[in-house]
């Protein structure tokens, strides 16, 4: 079982939405986040002057997967969530050792 | 039962209707729907009806003119009035959500302080010594000057009467006179809250507005506008009509400005506007829109400071200055929107472009009545490019803190739109201005001194409004302080201010941080 969490522009949602919903992904929960890569957030303008917006908005999409799922879900969210730019996001997978429908208290893939 | 109450319902209706016009037809005055036929010689109020004496009729057409006067300027005057959420929006939408309660509780409250202050002593003080009010009737109950001598001229310096618009100021012309004139100041007063905003404690702000309505505004309005000596450098000197600013471009605009220069300066900038370096750092505003509509507003209303500055809704010149204050007003927004998208930054900047079009309406206040539409749309223009570029300076250079761009609209294009009256007025109105023969005429129309006179008035301006609000501002200072604690500039005025958010459940953005400076 593993945990995707994808970093991505709050513009992609949708895409990346639509897009687990035809690869078959079970269910999603999305956050509405703020952060900075390597660039270090950006550039705006007021009245003329330039400023730094260090934190920017993303959202983050977080699936559970069972682990054969994993590769066609992660190309389906960076097909598309891909603009070519900088600032696309990224994902990142992490092993879970469990997981619980509490409607049922089943446990394990079943339960996804 | 239910019909019954349904079609008694509907007889009554039907009843109403049939019942009056079936009255109508039995009268003898039968409806006129075109209103061709309403008001004739039976109106005419004379001793044999419907054969009124030339007397009697002159009577009316006099009564009739002058209340078309009257009407135009209370008219105007309202729309006067309603600058003041314009301002208060352009205002607030360019601070931050932090300070939304704070920023539109000065704008609010401005207008009732200022008004109380204006009806105390400043309408006393600035038309205290006017004399007839030629264009609402002549009465002259507003007549004693206080005058001194120098160079053997008489220096007309404040008026002492119409204190609390009693005694012989209990007058309609004079009541009328003292809603538009009262309007006009709270521009004035309304002008700095822009330039000192979010940093500012609202016990020295309710201080400074009854200043502005006691003291500042009215001292410089009677040199102007009251019969002072700035009006009559032309009787006394031989310097065109005298300093002539037609809706106030130098007596409201230019001493909002100047006033807003001073408080600026004396208060500091705001927590994190500039660096140690002395570079500054941006802090946007929180509402573009509410900046556009506030900024339409002002320009809607613009229509009765000018154009209701006649006093006179029979002057047609009312169509030129009307044309005129559009026609700046546009190539105002134009020029500061092309300026900032070729020359500076690249972008259409919207509030640049507000600024732009309020700079072209500052600029062509004072000229608007003189001038045509070629120099109006010139002034314009020019007013639009000045704006952007004084933006920077006074920020680059003065490294003074303007959230909203006040002193350059008001300041730097109140001072432009007096200079360009003595450049571009083309001598087709204004015969007999300030008690001197001929029409206004400046430097390229063949009256150089119209020119001087004028410079003689901004200088004035500068010097007599700038003096009074330091001593204003510094007194301030000296007796409650102007700032606010530190930790409450930082979180927003609102609430250590004045005990509620602008904006309830709603969660403040990164653009309401203080910036750090570093």
């Amino acid at each position: 079982m593993k945990k995707i969490e994808a970093i991505i522009r709050p513009t992609k949602l949708d895409a990346v939405r639509r897009a687990l919903e035809e690869a078959g992904c079970p269910g999603i929960t999305i956050t509405e986040v703020e952060g900075h890569g390597k660039q270090k957030g950006m550039v705006q303008q007021w009245r003329g002057k330039e400023y730094k917006v260090a934190l920017l908005s993303k959202v983050k999409v977080e699936v559970v997967l069972k682990d054969g799922d994993v590769k066609r879900i992660v190309n389906a969210i960076t097909d598309a969530a891909k603009t070519g730019d900088i600032g696309d996001g990224k994902i990142f997978i992490s092993p879970v050792e469990d997981a619980v429908r509490i409607r049922t208290a089943e446990q394990g893939d079943i339960a996804i | 039962m239910r019909r019954i109450l349904i079609i008694s319902a509907l007889a009554l209706f039907a009843g109403a209707i049939l019942l009056p016009s079936a009255l109508l037809e039995a009268s003898p005055l039968a409806p006129d729907p075109n209103g061709c036929n309403t008001g004739t010689i039976q109106d005419v109020q004379a001793a044999i009806p419907g054969k009124p004496t030339i007397e009697e009729l002159g009577a009316v057409v006099g009564h009739n003119k002058i209340s078309i006067n009257i009407v135009w300027a209370l008219v105007a005057g309202f729309l006067v009035m309603f600058m003041q959420p314009g301002f208060a929006m352009v205002e607030t939408g360019l601070t931050r959500a932090k300070n939304a309660a704070h920023t539109m509780a000065m704008n609010f409250l401005v207008y009732p302080l200022g008004m109380l202050s204006f009806y105390v002593c400043g309408f006393a003080l600035m038309f205290g010594g006017l004399g007839a009010i030629s264009t609402m009737g002549g009465y002259a109950g507003l007549n004693h000057e206080f005058t001194i001598n120098l160079f053997g001229k008489p220096f007309g310096l404040f008026g002492t009467k119409g204190f609390f618009l009693s005694g012989s100021s209990y007058d309609v012309a004079v009541f009328a006179l003292f809603l538009f004139q009262m309007v006009f100041m709270d521009t004035t007063a309304t002008i700095p809250t822009g330039a000192l905003a979010e940093r500012w404690k609202f016990l020295a702000f309710c201080i400074y507005a009854c200043f502005v309505g006691t003291i500042i505004y009215p001292i410089f309005g009677n040199w102007v506008w009251g019969g002072g000596w700035l009006a009559m450098l032309g009787q006394n000197f031989h310097l065109g009509h005298g300093h002539a600013d037609f809706a106030g471009s130098s007596v409201v605009h230019m001493c909002g400005g100047v006033i807003a220069l001073v408080g600026a300066w004396i208060i500091g900038p705001r927590l994190g506007k500039f660096n140690k370096d002395g570079s500054a750092n941006a802090i946007p505003g929180h509402n573009i829109p509410m900046a556009v509509i506030g900024t339409f507003i002002l320009a809607f209303g613009w229509f009765g400071f000018n154009a209701g500055s006649t006093l006179a809704g029979t002057d047609l010149r009312i169509a030129v200055v009307a044309v005129n204050t559009m026609l700046a007003s546009a190539a105002g927004a134009v020029a500061a929107t092309i300026w900032m998208w070729i020359v500076r930054t690249k972008k259409p900047d919207p509030s640049m472009m507000c600024n732009g079009m309020l700079a072209g309406l500052v600029a062509i206040t004072a000229p608007c009545a003189f001038v045509n539409s070629i120099s109006a749309c010139v002034i314009g223009l020019i007013a639009g490019i000045l704006v952007v570029e004084s933006v920077y300076f006074i920020e680059g250079k003065l490294k003074l803190d303007d959230p909203v761009g006040a002193i350059s609209v008001h300041g730097v294009n109140g001072a432009w739109g007096c200079l360009a009256l003595g450049i571009f007025a083309d001598g087709s109105y204004g015969d007999g201005w300030n008690g001197v023969a001929g029409t206004v005429k400046g430097l390229l129309y063949g009256d150089p001194s119209q020119f001087a006179a004028q410079c003689i008035g901004i200088t004035a301006n500068f010097i007599y409004v700038g003096l009074i609000s330091l001593i204003v501002f510094k007194l301030i200072d000296v007796v409650i302080g102007h700032r606010p604690d530190p930790m409450a500039e930082i979180e927003g005025l609102d609430i250590p201010e004045m005990g509620v958010v602008g904006y309830s459940g709603i969660k403040m953005d990164k653009h309401s941080e203080t910036p750090i400076s570093i």
